[in-house]
């Protein structure tokens, strides 16, 4: 019995099955959106999971030039690095694994899914496919460091690594959440170009470099990148509620989890402002902006939650 | 970073036809561009020939797509010249009516085009979504949303009512205000102005030297319009403007195209108000007298040129058409080199590309110096191996 639990945990809830219902979801609530944003239709709430089921079905073309086993296990990788960040961020209350340091653990691991997309374009070796790659890895320069700086602000203003803690803190004192704006802001937008979503969709920019990366993917292999993308908004969505919203606020049970939808929920509208208000930027125009404003700006909010703490004792 | 040669097209998502541009790549930056035309040849001018005048006007409309009335407009001067015909003042409104709201539908449509090339996805759907108001006043007035079939030889097919001109006023109106917020956000949007300014340069004395028609022209300073400067139908009795910028780059030709949006709802508001009655087409005989001749027209995309040669029959001995794209490709040439790999698109979709209109086969013998012209065998001969040497055998079909 001891066994067991951790493992339907794992496996289904807030684990493998309970991401992948969430995160498909969300990625239709977001297209639902835009479309209403874009004045159009939008799809209905089943075309995420049409579009997952019949891409199993498809049929797995590795071209010759591509490195065979890299090209086959990446997709995997991804998606088992993002279902592993979750363990440490809290659904409800409490995360199922949480120990200190896992903010950066987190990090670390949301990372490795961007990596692996930089490997697949690489292994393609077509040529869309390696300017998506170079991208991919120009643009993780890019907002990795304003994403760290501003998740570090609230950490150390409640002194602690541990992410289930940190929203402790916030639930304790939500008096403290509205002086996080800044660093929520600037998260939120490094969290838009880590999703490879417009306007820093740059990686697989239909209109310059077809499909970027994923150029030479189909069917299965394909199938679980988007999967492992879209688990990605989910997980992104839940750091952002752990660390800057106060996660659980203090509710319990079933309460905790509604919450928890409503506010990954109003971080994904957010994401999805952030998509249809502007034009896809250039690769140098997103490096300058990350380095020249964000950054800066997620510092400015590091400094202040020092000063904070210092006042507060 | 060593240079990769990237084909841009034939087949690309961002190429609606199939054109081929080899981008030698330094990073993210070119070095090098070449175009290579030719994919897209339809036979048309050599068609023409075969068919009467008036079973003409179905091909020429169906040239392209969006600039249907320009291309029949353009011809239909021709025929009209050689037979000396009369076109009614009335029917002549009536055809600077359609050719305003063409250029209307085509201006919306670039800027739809414009924002989805940029990554502005709002934008497409705003605009294509307003389009349609310009595409439900062509269908009120003709019947048809995209080859209007307006044209006849000796004037239109269609008179105007009273009705229909107070609707077509309405959905004016509309399209006004909602221009007026596209010409604050393409102005305004720092996105939009990050991706545009400083893009696909093209100098003003560069923009000469290589021709360049339209728009394009025009956004680098370039006070090119037929409209105004050989006025065809009525436009000498109207009152617009040639708009010009000086900016020379992208962002230039989306204000160029913004703001003759503007002069043509003026333009379509003066020819409703003030259209002449009358008659609306005389009778013009089926066999034209030998003879040439030569007519230009403003499309949207720029100056369109049709000629024609007449030899005393009901068919044509021989039809030429000079798309603008034609005339515009010269100099995307010149504004991808140096630029970025992430603007090609924009720059390609800001002269307006019309690839079908401009596709022509003609075989030049650099021997004999001279162009020839193949046999349908021969044409054959030369498929077959062109194939074959990419490894595939169509000898046996």
């Amino acid at each position: 019995m001891d066994s067991i639990l951790p493992l339907a945990q794992i496996m289904i809830f807030p684990g493998f099955l309970f991401l992948a219902v969430y995160g498909l979801l969300l990625q239709w609530v977001d297209r639902k959106l835009c479309a209403a944003m874009q004045n159009r239709m939008g799809p209905p709430w089943v075309q995420p999971f049409a579009d997952f089921i019949k891409l199993l079905a498809k049929e797995v073309i590795v071209p010759d030039e591509a490195e065979s086993v890299m090209f086959r296990v990446l997709p995997f990788f991804a998606l088992a690095a993002v279902m592993t960040a979750m363990v440490s961020i809290p659904v409800g209350q409490t995360a199922l694994f949480s120990f200190q340091g896992d903010l950066v653990a987190v990090v670390y691991l949301l990372t490795i899914p961007t990596v692996t997309f930089f490997l697949a374009g690489w292994s393609s070796t077509s040529p869309y496919a390696t300017v998506g790659a170079m991208r991919v890895l120009t643009q993780l320069f890019a907002y990795e460091v304003p994403l760290m700086l501003s998740l570090i602000g609230p950490a150390i203003l409640a002194g602690t690594w541990n992410i289930a803690e940190i929203s402790a803190f916030f639930g304790a004192h939500p008096a403290l959440i509205p002086a996080q704006l800044l660093g929520f802001a600037a998260a939120l937008i490094a969290l838009q170009g880590k999703l490879e979503r417009m306007p820093f969709d740059i990686p697989h920019a239909k209109n310059e470099i077809v499909g970027g990366q994923f150029t030479e993917y189909s069917g299965r292999l394909f199938g679980f990148f988007c999967l492992a993308v879209d688990m990605e908004l989910v997980v992104g969505a839940a750091l952002l509620n752990a660390v800057f919203l106060g996660g659980a606020l203090g509710l319990t049970g079933p309460a905790a989890i509604a919450l928890f939808l409503v506010k990954t929920l109003f971080v994904a509208f957010l994401l999805a402002l952030l998509k249809v208000l502007m034009a896809r930027i250039r690769i140098e125009q997103m490096i300058n902006f990350c380095w020249k404003y964000l950054a800066p700006v997620a510092m400015a909010q590091v400094l202040f939650d020092i000063f904070l703490k210092y006042k507060l004792g | 970073m060593s240079k990769i040669t990237i084909p841009f097209g034939p087949q690309h998502p961002a190429l609606k036809e199939p054109e081929n541009f080899m981008l030698v790549l330094e990073g993210e930056q070119i070095s090098g561009a070449t175009i290579n035309l030719g994919y897209n040849h339809r036979g048309m001018e050599k068609a023409a020939e075969d068919r009467t005048y008036i079973q003409n006007l179905y091909l020429i409309e169906r040239v392209c797509g969006i600039c249907s009335h320009s291309h029949t407009t353009c011809y239909i001067t021709n025929v009209e010249e050689l037979a000396k015909a009369e076109v009614p003042q009335r029917a002549l409104a009536i055809r600077t009516l359609f050719g305003e709201l063409e250029r209307v539908h085509s201006h919306l449509l670039w800027l739809g085009v414009a924002g989805y090339e940029m990554g502005f996805e709002t934008l497409f759907m705003y605009t294509w979504r307003d389009r349609e108001q310009v595409l439900d006043c062509l269908e009120l007035l003709s019947g048809n949303r995209v080859h209007y079939s307006i044209n006849t030889i000796g004037g239109v097919r269609r008179d105007i009512t009273a009705e229909q001109k107070a609707e077509v006023k309405k959905r004016i109106k509309y399209l006004e205000e909602r221009t007026q917020y596209y010409i604050k956000l393409a102005t305004g949007e720092p996105t939009v102005l990050a991706r545009t300014q400083d893009v696909g340069r093209l100098p003003y004395d560069v923009a000469i030297e290589r021709g360049a028609v339209g728009p394009t022209a025009r956004a680098s300073g370039v006070a090119r319009d037929v409209r105004k400067d050989d006025p065809y139908l009525i436009y000498s009795q109207l009152d617009f403007k040639v708009i010009t910028h000086n900016t020379n780059d992208v962002f230039g030709r989306l204000v160029v195209r913004a703001l003759e949006l503007v002069e043509s709802y003026k333009l379509i508001h003066q020819i409703l108000d003030g259209l002449p009655e009358g008659p609306i087409a005389v009778k013009v005989p089926w066999k034209l007298p030998a003879g040439e001749a030569v007519n230009h027209y403003e499309a949207p995309r720029g100056e369109d040129i049709h000629y024609l040669k007449a030899n005393g029959t009901d068919k044509p001995e021989r039809l030429k058409v000079r798309a603008p794209t034609l005339a515009n490709l010269q100099s995307v040439a010149y504004m991808l080199e140096g630029g970025w790999l992430a603007d090609v698109p924009l720059v390609i979709a800001a002269i307006d590309p019309c690839m079908s209109c401009t596709d022509r086969a003609a075989v030049w013998n650099p021997e004999k110096g001279r162009t020839e012209v193949y046999s349908w065998e021969e044409m054959r001969k030369l498929g077959i191996e062109h194939y074959k040497r990419r490894g595939v055998d169509f000898g046996r079909l």
